[in-house]
């Protein structure tokens, strides 16, 4: 282990962004700073251990946990770093818990900074997981701020996930890969909520197979696109069995932004049911009138509405 | 107290923009304080366009229009609507990922207490334990949305409230509901004034004064004991310049009982 480093006030800062809570959370945790650890503390039902093959953390959550959270943030400050960490979650049979992840990078300098998470999750039968990740950039340098998180999430019998992967500025560039297997009866909500400005750029890959009878998902994203931004989605649902897929991507394009969205669909079932829908478009001139006879300024309008459309 | 000036309002024809449609014709119209007007007439008569005159959606042609003696002819909405004068829109905008109680408080300028938003949905025959949290998206009828909208007229309290036909997809029982607060707070003669857009009967027998707009004029005002026989006449007797049907009023499946 290395040696535990404290927090400074920006890191705190960065901390307060990304998990809404101030100092150290409470429970089992791992904070990591510029590829280092600065803190970890494991629970009697959850252990957070070194991985010995990787850089990166196993954390164990054993059979029939309930209420409990797990805080895994990591925040970039240093430029010209590359921090690649495998963190590999398993989660026992029975389990109700919380997980908040998340990287904030402050970068000062013209130097790149980047952090590439890859998060691979083993929800064991019949447990629910609740699966927080908020991704956000800051800090005066030219330097670009970039993440690349790969999320892995292998569902057994009668599991159910929901996950929110959140991106809302200052992160110059993305690529975010999401794959998901599920067995029977399993259910996957994933919700992807981005916000891209200036020149940035974004896209998301997902993958999910339904391979288990009776399994569902529903892929949820929300996104604008300001200034000179770019993204594309590719979010694609495989329906290998009885199943249930409900694709939705919804954009907001703003300024000289581009957005590309590729909602894909595959069958090789007959009672697999799948459905994607995308749209893209502009603020609604009659949303920002409403807001306005409201006693809002244009400005404030448009602002309320974006905040409300990435709730 | 609101006062308009030989308001007059041109587009630009579809067909041949260097001709103008005249939609508004030199309207003269002053509404007191607690005073209860409805505005009828037929459809593209002008009515919802001079609404959108009064709140600054449209800007007049030619023309002033005054309120409590301040000049507003080229006031902006949000200058309007910080002076006191709201507006409920005949087709109200749906918002994404909004709560019904974000709307309402965005339109109080405060964050109301649930007790007051009960009373503001309760006023239009909604059972608010279900819709504050609910978001003022698709997922809403037409009934549920336009309903809200007039919830946030309420909510906001203004000065002077313009509704376009709220009567519009509006079911039996909660247009009962509405009317009664129309005539609330009229009564409560709080120096607050209302002009609504519509072709019910029931909401046109509780005006003080009826105005009658044709071709972007007026062409009779009075009580509604006096306009209201016309009305038919008019309906009936005169080709070419016939009132629109009454809107429908819908029972709809939506719970009203709270």
């Amino acid at each position: 282990m290395t040696d535990k480093k404290t927090l400074e006030p920006i890191d705190e800062e960065l901390l307060a962004a990304l998990t809404n809570i101030h100092g150290m959370p409470k429970g089992a945790f791992n904070i990591r700073k510029n590829g280092e650890l600065v803190e970890r503390h494991s629970s009697a039902n959850i252990e957070i251990a070194t991985k010995t093959d990787y850089p990166g953390i196993d954390i164990k959550i054993a059979p029939g946990t309930k209420g409990e959270t797990v805080f895994i943030p990591v925040i970039v400050t240093q430029s010209g770093l590359k921090d690649v960490v495998y963190n590999t979650f398993y989660i026992g049979e029975d389990c109700d818990i919380e997980i908040i992840a998340g990287c904030g990078i402050h970068n000062s300098s013209h130097k790149a900074a980047e952090h590439d998470g890859i998060h691979t999750f083993y929800c064991g039968r019949n447990s629910h997981v609740k699966y927080i990740e908020r991704h956000y950039g800051e800090g005066e340098g030219t330097g670009e701020r970039i993440l690349n998180p790969v999320t892995n999430v292998v569902m057994e019998e009668g599991s159910s996930c929901e996950m929110e992967m959140i991106q809302l500025r200052g992160v110059t560039s993305t690529i975010r890969d999401t794959n998901a297997e599920l067995a029977a009866g399993a259910r996957l909500v994933l919700t992807e909520k981005l916000l891209t400005h200036d020149a940035q750029t974004a896209t998301s890959n997902m993958k999910v197979e339904l391979n288990g009878e009776d399994s569902s998902v529903q892929v949820i994203s929300r996104s604008v696109a300001q200034d000179d931004s770019v993204q594309i989605f590719n979010p694609l649902v495989i329906g290998n069995t009885a199943c249930r897929g409900h694709v939705q991507c919804d954009a907001i394009i703003m300024g000289n932004a581009k957005v590309k969205a590729i909602p894909g669909i595959e069958a090789a079932c007959e009672d697999a049911q799948l459905i994607h829908e995308a749209a893209i478009g502009k603020i609604a001139g009659d949303q920002i009138v409403k807001l306005m006879t409201l006693g809002l300024t244009e400005e404030e309008a448009e602002e309320e509405i974006l905040e409300d459309f990435l709730n | 107290m609101l006062e308009l000036k030989d308001i007059v309002f041109e587009v630009p024809l579809e067909s041949d923009p260097s001709c103008k449609k005249r939609i508004i014709d030199g309207l003269s119209l002053t509404v007191e304080d607690d005073r209860f007007i409805v505005i009828t007439g037929p459809n593209g008569g002008g009515k919802s366009t001079l609404a959108k005159l009064v709140m600054g959606i449209e800007k007049p042609t030619s023309g002033t229009i005054l309120f409590d003696g301040q000049d507003i002819t080229d006031a902006s909405i949000t200058e309007r609507a910080k002076l006191g004068i709201g507006y409920g829109f005949q087709q109200p905008a749906r918002f994404k990922g909004m709560t019904v109680k974000k709307l309402l408080d965005i339109a109080a300028g405060r964050k109301l207490p649930m007790l007051a938003c009960n009373e503001y949905l309760t006023k239009v025959g909604l059972c608010s334990a279900s819709y504050l949290t609910r978001e003022v998206d698709k997922s809403l009828s037409g009934g549920e949305v336009k309903r809200i909208e007039i919830a946030t007229i309420l909510a906001r309290d203004p000065k002077l409230a313009i509704y376009d036909e709220p009567e519009a997809g509006i079911d039996l029982w909660s247009f009962e509901r509405l009317t009664d607060t129309f005539r609330d707070i009229h009564e409560a003669q709080g120096g607050r004034s209302i002009v609504i857009i519509s072709h019910q009967e029931r909401i046109i027998s509780l005006a003080d004064e009826v105005i009658v707009l044709r071709d972007g004029k007026i062409i009779e005002t009075g009580a509604p004991g006096e306009i209201m026989p016309r009305l038919g006449f008019m309906d009936k007797g005169m080709p070419g310049c016939q009132l629109s049907e009454p809107t429908e009023l819908h029972l709809t499946e939506i719970p009203t009982t709270c």
